[in-house]
């Protein structure tokens, strides 16, 4: 692998010369954001699958083999739809409100670790920067419920900004905990701090990963990105028997899908980032020589799946909250919690019984 | 009264609702599906069933209908029209039997009414019209249905008949 990436730099260097550093961010920006594209295409298909078995229906499976092609056949319909933008909208505003709401959902995936080493920008300040960028995808949602000049839309698009906002600071404290612990903002070091301890010393890898000594903020932090993420059963955002689709209501065609496909990609993004940051990223569940000789990012992968999946499976059990519901578990429940957590946890980390040395 | 809100804050602190209903749908995720895959698949029709009006006819090929207008008076939704005539040989005989099925709410009263079983109700569902006019059903078409599926009509009045 070294000596194959070695060949590629020689190579490249030699025929694109100083501007071979740029070339070779972009092929690698194209290597992540293409599978992403296809896994947020399959993730629909998943939902509608696993929703479909848990209601004893077999879910779709007209469009190829067991339904396979089924993604495909939604974005051919939603590419030939008409965009239809309309009268009294603000035009630019309404056609960079989707832009603005999926690119952060793919910018952030730059310091996501694949794999030791295997990561786009190796930054220091890695989860400051997913917390930064995932926040610009709510100015996205209110730009799209302003500019669409219409009232559902508009107040679609406070209860989402209300919401993915107060959700953000319990999530934030969630991930100061994970700080705390292990000392550093890089992912790649956060998840190598999970490798050791007296569990993994002993070959039983997952219970020293973050999840089980901060399982209240596991929790926390899981709920709170279905919550950041409008899912259900906090997708009061869209409750069709409300406001119709939120700020999604006067979307058609593309731009609309551009809204879907950032739900889905934030959702993955969601999932990836509490499997890095609480269940030890591509670390394999235990430390045998079979299991390590698997590739990391196929860890990554299968925990990223495994959250996805509880995503899914909470919306095929749960009614949706009601709006008030949903204010009061953010704001009255789990901040308190949370930093009351994130005071027990730094008063562990400083006593004499820390387990993260 | 204490201990039930300390037992029932600890309960929601525990997610105890939100587990138990996740297990219940958990569960469900492995029990076989009961879809069935309609063009392919199809759920089985009563004898009862009732479906596209039909006409039917004696085995000597004589039609059954007598014109005595029963189901034209008992129609609740004004579906059904009938004019009569009298025939060469002297019988009464109907000139003209349309049952506009845009209108007919498969209540099933025409076949109840009818003296010699003449009008009946078939197990056919899956028909269509492109135009509203196409669901307009006269008496040629009404005994032509009659003609193709009498031996699944005389089979289901079979089946129903010790019930009767």
């Amino acid at each position: 692998m070294d000596h194959f990436l070695n060949l590629i730099t020689t190579q490249g260097e030699s025929t694109f010369g100083s501007l071979w550093p740029l070339v070779w961010a972009l092929v690698r920006i194209v290597i992540i954001v293409l599978p992403m594209f296809a896994c947020v295409a399959y993730l629909t298909l998943w939902e509608r699958k696993l929703i479909g078995w848990m209601h004893i229906r077999l879910g779709p499976n007209r469009v190829g083999p067991l339904g396979l092609l089924q993604p495909i056949a939604d974005a051919l319909k939603l590419l030939m739809k008409e965009i239809i933008s309309p009268a009294q909208s603000s035009k630019v505003l309404f056609f960079i409100a989707p832009i603005m709401v999926i690119m952060p959902a793919f910018a952030a995936w730059a310091v996501i670790p694949f794999q030791a080493k295997m990561v786009l920008a190796d930054v220091n300040a890695g989860l400051l920067y997913i917390m930064a960028i995932s926040s610009i995808s709510v100015y996205g949602v209110i730009l799209a419920g302003w500019s669409s000049n219409s009232k559902y839309p508009f107040l679609g698009a406070m209860r989402a900004s209300a919401q993915m906002i107060s959700y953000e600071i319990a999530m934030g404290f969630a991930l100061v905990t994970v700080l705390l612990t292990s000392g550093s903002l890089n992912l790649s070091t956060i998840v190598a701090s999970q490798e050791q301890g007296f569990f993994a010393d002993m070959g039983l890898n997952f219970l020293s990963w973050n999840w089980l000594p901060l399982l209240p903020m596991f929790l926390i932090y899981f709920i709170s990105g279905v919550a950041e993420t409008n899912r259900h059963p906090f997708d009061v955002v869209e409750g069709e028997s409300e406001i119709v689709a939120g700020h999604m209501v006067e979307y058609s065609g593309m731009s609309f899908a551009m809204f879907f496909l950032a739900e889905y990609a934030n959702m993955i993004l969601i999932a990836a980032v509490a499997s890095i940051m609480f269940l030890g990223g591509w670390l394999p569940i235990v430390d045998f020589p079979i299991l390590r000789d698997i590739p990391g990012f196929f860890w990554l992968f299968a925990k990223t799946f495994f959250l996805l999946s509880c995503v899914i499976w909470l919306r095929a059990t749960l009614p949706r909250y009601r709006y008030d519901q949903i204010m009061r578990l953010g704001w009255k429940i789990f901040i308190p919690i949370s930093v009351f957590w994130v005071v027990v946890v730094g008063a562990w980390v400083v006593s004499p019984w820390n387990i993260w040395k | 009264m204490m201990f039930k809100k300390i037992s029932q804050f600890l309960d929601s602190l525990m997610l105890k609702d939100i587990l138990t209903g996740m297990s219940i749908t958990g569960r469900y995720l492995f029990k076989p599906k009961i879809t069935v895959q309609y063009p392919e698949e199809k759920t089985p029709l009563s004898p009862r069933f009732r479906g596209l009006h039909a006409l039917r006819r004696y085995e000597n090929g004589e039609e059954r209908c007598i014109g005595c207008k029963l189901c034209e008076a008992v129609c609740p939704a004004y579906a059904i029209t009938i004019e009569t005539a009298e025939r060469e040989d002297g019988t009464r005989r109907t000139s003209r039997y349309d049952i506009d099925l845009t209108k007919c709410i498969f209540c099933g009263f025409c076949e109840e009414a009818c003296p010699v079983d003449a009008i009946v109700e078939t197990n056919i569902f899956e028909y269509f019209g492109d135009k509203r006019g196409d669901l307009y059903f006269t008496k040629d078409m009404l005994l032509a249905v009659g003609d193709k599926y009498e031996k699944e009509i005389a089979a289901s009045r079979a089946a129903d008949a010790p019930y009767r």
